[in-house]
């Protein structure tokens, strides 16, 4: 005769020695139709003598079905205290319906906090040996196919690799294209995404996102890069797009800021109006003109504003520009507000001092304070070498800065310095 | 795909150090580089896993139910793919390769420049063994007259300033000539080499004597290529140096000269068997190219280790550890030649 759930005893429903998933939880996850029958047990075979049966019960009794413990993984505790409230109405059907043993699957419980610790009860040594009994009694075929034993997944992973297989919602975000490998390294957001239900949670969120711009393609990059979003508010994210647009960016440039800066929408208001504010009196630009350098460099919004104030700084006293120059390179390329002070240093004493380029035609190309200073230098040794370094516009066979620094090497070699690319290698084995 | 790379990365190969560039961080851009270049093929094929499930029995009356032992496609094991239409491969444990053992040989400080030798996987082995060997180096030094530096280079803390139009070809070249002669005599005495046998006489003659343990910076053959005061430019071969003693001789010879002199440039030109051809540029530090480097140099790294760490021919054990010599030592105890090329 078959053991069947209604058989086992009750007082199972009330023991609980470990945290666990919700069962009802699970059944949406784990699609095992067929009954699963207490086969927790068959993970520990050798069941000796009565007085072991305690700790093997405590073991593997959570195969039971009738788990009443909501569950929680393992460091939030704050997520928990949201959680728990959230799933304790439903562990109350659960003791009713049988069926849901056949989709529970035991095997995953994961550590974390205790709750309700006031309803442990220990077992009765009497009813062990009647639980005893149940388990050696012969089941026919049929049953015995049912049984369903895989390895138990560890209650605690520094990885989701061990989860992928059993979750519907990693694996939905994998097809996403979510990069798990990245966000397994940031346990909060990994337990968060393991206890969150894709059809409830994940779902509004990719909508929300699909809305403000974001395409299929790029969600996975997005997510991955910003998994704290999951824990926003949806209206305070709809609040925040609503007030970027009333600040006159379009719908277009707000999905190409949230796709540049994943972080964007995690700031409230009043922190991206202040930074816009920031802008806009320091860099001292018309309106739109601020806006198109949000828009072209979002991460100007979301990172932090020291090294921009040192950087303009730099450039109006170390470096020896005038304001409506500096306006100038910046609208050219944004990223010489976010760059490294001891590079634009070295680069800009490189180019005035040795190259002997003034500051007006330095104002003309920017582009020079943007590329690596090695190249720079290797450039204009070679040109040095060949006696082709001429950077004054009056003069003849005059080489401008964009030309010497933006262009790839085989180009730079034929056109600029009219030699092979074997001279150039030559001559940088000399250096 | 993964591992047919990375079975052909293991070995020497030689990198041209730019002035200016730590080497340690010479040594983390090239590893990177070989990680991008291995993780951008294409992943294995996905790990099947069996799992039986539950399904009715083919040929049956009855709705019986039976396991089935399918293979599918294991989900776990997969780096991450784009396209949506494998549905198969999932994104779940990162890269593929995360780290990779590259060594350094003998090292160049940041303002040196240079062949460096590189070891990747199996290779650093072999870099003990290019270290035991104790292979000569070859050096061009730039120096400037009439100027005097705390660390000797250009760039450093003006100490004395002098007049350097007394200095000749000649008077560089005698001073030269002592250095060398000093440095010979001391090559012989750290060799530990019984010089009354007849296999110290024979190997004297080739030139082949050098010291097989520690010894302080030993000079085997120095010579001026190029000079126009206050410029000019030495070719160095020594062994066990550092890149500083070789400015202080730079100071140290202006000196002699009875003005003071500064070094510009120390660039390597030769490190063992490894020369400037085969060093790779900064453009070429990718994977397809360190693979050839490793390929080309392979043979040539057996050859030489061999020869350089086998024991002497038929001559007796000697007291000394291990001597032996190498082919690409200097010929001719003047240094006119360069070590003997390949």
């Amino acid at each position: 005769m078959a053991l069947s759930a209604q058989q086992i005893p009750r007082w199972f429903n009330s023991v609980k020695l470990r945290s666990l998933i919700n069962a009802a939880q699970l059944t949406k996850r784990f699609t095992r139709p067929a009954r699963t029958l207490l086969h927790g047990f068959s993970a520990q075979p050798q069941i000796s003598s009565d007085n072991c049966f305690l700790q093997w019960g405590f073991k593997t009794y959570r195969t039971s079905s009738l788990w009443n413990s909501s569950q929680s993984t393992s460091s939030s505790s704050q997520e928990n205290n949201s959680a728990q409230s959230s799933l304790l109405p439903s562990m109350n059907e659960q003791s009713q319906k049988t069926q849901n043993i056949s989709s529970f699957d035991s095997e995953l419980f994961l550590e974390g906090n205790i709750l309700c610790q006031e309803r442990k009860r220990i077992i009765p040594v009497l009813l062990m040996n009647f639980y005893h009994a149940f388990i050696l009694l012969p089941i026919s075929e049929e049953e015995a196919i049912q049984i369903i034993a895989d390895p138990p997944l560890p209650p605690a992973s520094f990885t989701l690799r061990d989860y992928v297989d059993h979750s519907e919602t990693l694996q939905k975000l994998v097809l996403l294209g979510v990069d798990l490998s990245k966000i397994e390294k940031h346990p909060e957001a990994a337990n968060l995404l393991l206890r969150l239900d894709f059809e409830k949670d994940i779902k509004q969120m990719l909508l929300f996102l699909k809305d403000v711009g974001i395409e299929d393609n790029q969600l996975g990059a997005f997510l991955t890069k910003n998994h704290a979003i999951f824990s926003e508010d949806l209206e305070n994210l709809k609040t925040r797009v609503a007030y970027l647009h009333s600040k006159n960016f379009s719908k277009a440039d707000v999905a190409q800021m949230v796709r540049k800066a994943p972080f964007l929408l995690n700031f409230s208001v009043e922190r991206l109006d202040n930074r816009l504010g920031f802008f806009q009196k320091e860099l001292e630009l018309s309106v739109k003109k601020t806006r198109d350098l949000v828009v072209r460099l979002p991460r100007l919004l979301t990172g932090s504003l020291e090294p921009v104030k040192e950087n303009m700084k730099v450039y109006r006293l170390e470096l020896g520009f005038k304001h409506n120059e500096i306006q100038h390179m910046i609208t050219r390329i944004p990223k010489m507000l976010t760059a490294n002070k001891m590079k634009l240093t070295e680069t800009f004493d490189f180019v005035h001092n040795v190259m002997s380029i003034p500051h007006h035609i330095i104002v003309k190309f920017p582009q020079v304070f943007n590329t690596r200073l090695f190249k720079v230098k290797e450039r204009h040794l070679f040109l040095t070498y060949l006696g082709r370094a001429q950077y004054d516009p009056a003069k003849p066979n005059y080489i401008s800065l964009d030309k010497l620094v933006s262009i790839p090497d085989e180009i730079f070699c034929e056109e600029i310095a009219k030699a092979s690319v074997q001279d150039f290698e030559k001559f940088l084995k000399t250096l | 795909m993964g591992s047919a790379g990375l079975s052909r990365l293991h070995g020497l190969f030689a990198v041209y150090k730019p002035p200016g560039l730590k080497w340690k961080h010479l040594r983390d851009t090239v590893e990177l580089q070989l990680l991008k270049g291995l993780n951008a093929r294409k992943p294995p094929a996905p790990k099947q896993r069996v799992r039986f499930l539950l399904g009715p029995m083919e040929g049956s009356e009855e709705k019986e139910l039976t396991l089935t032992a399918t293979s599918v496609p294991s989900f776990i094991n997969h780096p991450l793919v784009e396209k949506m239409d494998l549905v198969c491969f999932f994104p779940v444990c990162g890269p593929a390769f995360a780290h990779l053992k590259v060594g350094v040989g003998h090292r160049l400080d940041a303002q040196a420049s240079g062949v460096l030798v590189l070891g990747v996987g199996h290779g650093c082995r072999l870099l003990t063994d290019m270290y035991n060997a104790h292979l000569t180096k070859d050096y061009t030094v730039r120096g400037l007259l009439g100027k005097a530096t705390d660390d000797f280079r250009e760039d450093g803390r003006l100490v004395e300033k002098t007049t350097y139009d007394h200095v000749t070809r000649e008077k560089l070249d005698r001073i030269l000539a002592v250095i060398q002669g000093s440095h010979q005599k001391a090559l012989v005495m750290y060799s530990n080499l019984d010089l009354k046998t007849q296999e110290a006489y024979e190997m004297a003659v080739r030139g082949l004597i050098r010291p097989m343990n520690k010894s302080p910076m030993l000079i085997t053959g120095i010579r001026c290529l190029y000079f126009a005061p206050p410029e000019f430019l030495l070719e160095v071969q020594c062994m066990h140096e550092t890149q500083k003693e070789l400015r202080k001789l730079v100071h140290e010879i202006g000196l002699e000269l009875k003005t003071t002199a500064v070094c510009t440039q120390v660039r390597r030109t030769r490190d063992g068997f490894f020369t400037l051809d085969s060093a790779l540029l900064r453009t070429q530090w990718d994977l397809t190219n360190i693979q050839d480097a490793i390929r080309a140099a392979t043979p040539q790294v057996a050859a030489e280790l061999e020869k350089s760490l086998s024991p002497g021919l038929d001559t007796k054990q000697l007291p000394s550890p291990g001597w032996s010599w190498d082919s690409q030592g200097p010929s001719s105890t003047l240094g006119l030649e360069r070590g003997a090329g390949q």
